[in-house]
């Protein structure tokens, strides 16, 4: 009885509000999208951050002909500085911090220039003579290239120590930056969300006013007056995030995994399976907002 | 069953109180008229006994409740207790007679059976048999407030209010609702009624509480809407609130 009372109301409420209630939905729905849009570009930045960061490298160049940087004088390393520094990757104090390491020479070097400017004009401008030797070095805790740094960058005929992840950090900042600004919106249209919600429900509080005086004049339990509304609310609000989840599977299945995998595929993307851990967040975040900002609204309403 | 004591009301943004150190007490099974001109305090006295709104000093006892003590949560069961009805009868216009007095039982839980039981019988008590599916723009006004009274008692209050329940009706019209308050009175039910009809008062010959800007001046069993008793000194002083006062006349 009391149940079926309770959805009657409801559904007079959302008919009642009908353009009220569509603004919800739509709020919600763009709201909601952004959230999921912010929260898919996290993972995705985690998952190439932990792809990428296992195989950055630090390189140890070393000085050639032409190079005056750091301990260089224009003479490139002898051997027996290059023994020197193979000397301190093996030593004691840096040997258990390093997985692998190996010696690239300046024919590899050129070679492996050659492939990754293959068809670029510098390519055919470039000598084995000008290339750098290096040690590329595997560390077992990427974080701790500074340790390497500290010891070898002294050490005569190496020129520089360089963390490859110092690249890597730039890209994932603007990365970052991006993602901030679809959570600085999501949470802007949230707070319009929330508010509509709370107008929609004070709208439909106010043309159920009669109704509303009678059931305070004979008794009726708040939770009892308040619960039609707050459904009300939830219901709208759940409306927008199952638009907002399909957008977001969508988005994946289509653009993501469709366009961008095909495009890039060496790089791993977000999957429908990250899309559907979203969806419940999404859920969640919309209902709960709703039931909030619906109780609020019609608890001012109700005060004595 | 109701007391006030020394309760002033004043309205925010207004200076002179609407109710002045108001002492009252009615006991269960009585049925009192409240009467003065207008603006004299009369359905703020009401009001106050719904615990709509709270006095500005002083205490009030309704069915053995303290409502300055009393959790806003508990109020809505409090109210359960209480009927009301008012000039304007204030019925859901979109809903059948049957359909306003069952709201009442709906919203506060009770079951399709019981309200099936109930609600034909007390339209039957109000004079309502065979009205039941009409709504009320159907209805001459006599009609509605009796709908608005089956509303008010159905789940059998222990008191009635009554804001000037036959302000809007005409005197024959009024009389018959005045036999029906009688009638639901003489099952227990304490009525309280505020009024400012005077043929009605004169002709019931109950009890009499007369406000005067906010201020009990006379409170006289068996009276008339102007008071019988002479000479009259400062009687809201002399009369105490409570208790049987019947060598008063
Ligand atoms: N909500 C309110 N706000 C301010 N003043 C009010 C309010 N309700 C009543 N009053 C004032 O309180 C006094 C008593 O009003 P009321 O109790 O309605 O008298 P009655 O019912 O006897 O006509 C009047 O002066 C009225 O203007
Ligand atoms: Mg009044």
């Amino acid at each position: 009885m009391r149940l079926a009372l309770v959805l009657s109301e409801v559904g007079q409420g959302l008919r009642r509000n009908l353009s009220m209630v569509v603004s919800v939905v739509l709020v919600t729905f763009i709201s909601l999208t952004f959230v999921g849009t912010a929260i898919l570009l996290q993972a995705q930045i985690n998952q190439m951050k932990s792809y990428w960061y296992d195989r950055a490298q630090v390189a140890v160049y070393f000085c050639t002909d032409f190079s005056s940087v750091g301990t260089c004088d224009q003479t490139a390393a002898t051997p027996e500085q290059v023994a020197a520094v193979e000397a301190q990757l093996e030593s004691e104090t840096l040997a258990p911090f390093i997985d692998a390491y190996y010696f690239e020479d300046r024919q590899q070097a050129f070679e492996n220039f050659q492939d990754q400017f293959e068809g670029n004009a510098i390519a055919s401008l470039v000598t084995p003579e000008l290339m750098t030797e290096a040690y590329w070095v595997n560390l077992v805790d990427p974080t701790q290239s500074q340790i390497l740094a500290d010891a070898l960058s002294g050490l005569a005929g190496v020129e520089s120590v360089v963390d490859q992840r110092s690249y890597l950090d730039q890209i994932f900042d603007i990365l970052n930056a991006s993602s901030f600004t679809a959570i600085g919106i999501a949470a802007l249209m949230l707070v319009a969300a929330a508010l509509l919600i709370a107008t929609t429900i004070r709208l439909s509080a106010f043309s159920r006013r009669r109704e509303l005086g009678i059931m305070r004049l004979v008794g009726a339990s708040n939770r009892f007056i308040q619960t039609p509304f707050v459904i009300e609310g939830v219901v709208a609000a759940l409306i927008g995030s199952v638009l907002a989840a399909g957008a977001m599977v969508a988005i994946v299945q289509f653009f993501v995994q469709g366009y961008l995998s095909e495009t890039l595929p060496q790089t791993s993307f977000v999957g429908l399976d990250d899309a559907l851990l979203v969806v419940p967040v999404l859920l969640g975040v919309g209902a709960l907002l709703a039931a909030l900002s619906a109780n609020v609204a019609i608890s001012r309403y109700l005060r004595v | 069953m109701i007391r006030f004591d020394e309760v002033t009301k004043v309205y925010r943004g207004t200076a002179k109180p609407a109710l002045n150190s108001v002492s009252l007490e009615v006991l269960s099974g009585e049925f009192v008229f409240m009467v003065g001109a207008s603006g004299s305090g009369k359905s703020s006295m009401l009001r106050l006994v719904l615990k709509e709104d709270r006095p500005s000093s002083g205490s009030i006892h309704v069915l053995g409740q303290d409502l300055n003590r009393i959790s806003s949560r508990k109020i809505p069961y409090f109210r359960r207790n209480l009927g009301v009805v008012f000039q304007d009868f204030r019925l859901l216009p979109n809903k059948t007679v049957f359909a306003n007095v069952a709201f009442t039982l709906q919203v506060i839980g009770k079951s399709k059976g019981f309200i099936h039981e109930a609600v034909p019988d007390v339209l039957a008590m109000v004079g309502l048999e065979g009205k039941a599916e009409r709504f009320p723009h159907e209805l001459s006004g006599g009609e509605q407030q009796r709908v608005a009274i089956a509303r008010a008692v159905v789940n059998k209050p222990s008191i009635l209010l009554a804001d000037e329940p036959t302000g809007n009706l005409d005197p024959t019209t009024s009389m018959g609702i005045m036999t029906l308050l009688e009638r639901i009175n003489a099952n227990g039910t304490t009525v309280l009624m505020a009024t400012h009809d005077a043929g009605i008062v004169d002709r019931l010959q109950r009890r009499v509480v007369e406000l005067v800007g906010g201020r009990v001046v006379r409170d006289e069993r068996g009276g008339g809407y102007v008071t019988q008793a002479i000479p009259q000194v400062q009687p809201d002083i002399v009369i105490p609130a409570a208790g049987p006062r019947e060598g008063l006349r």
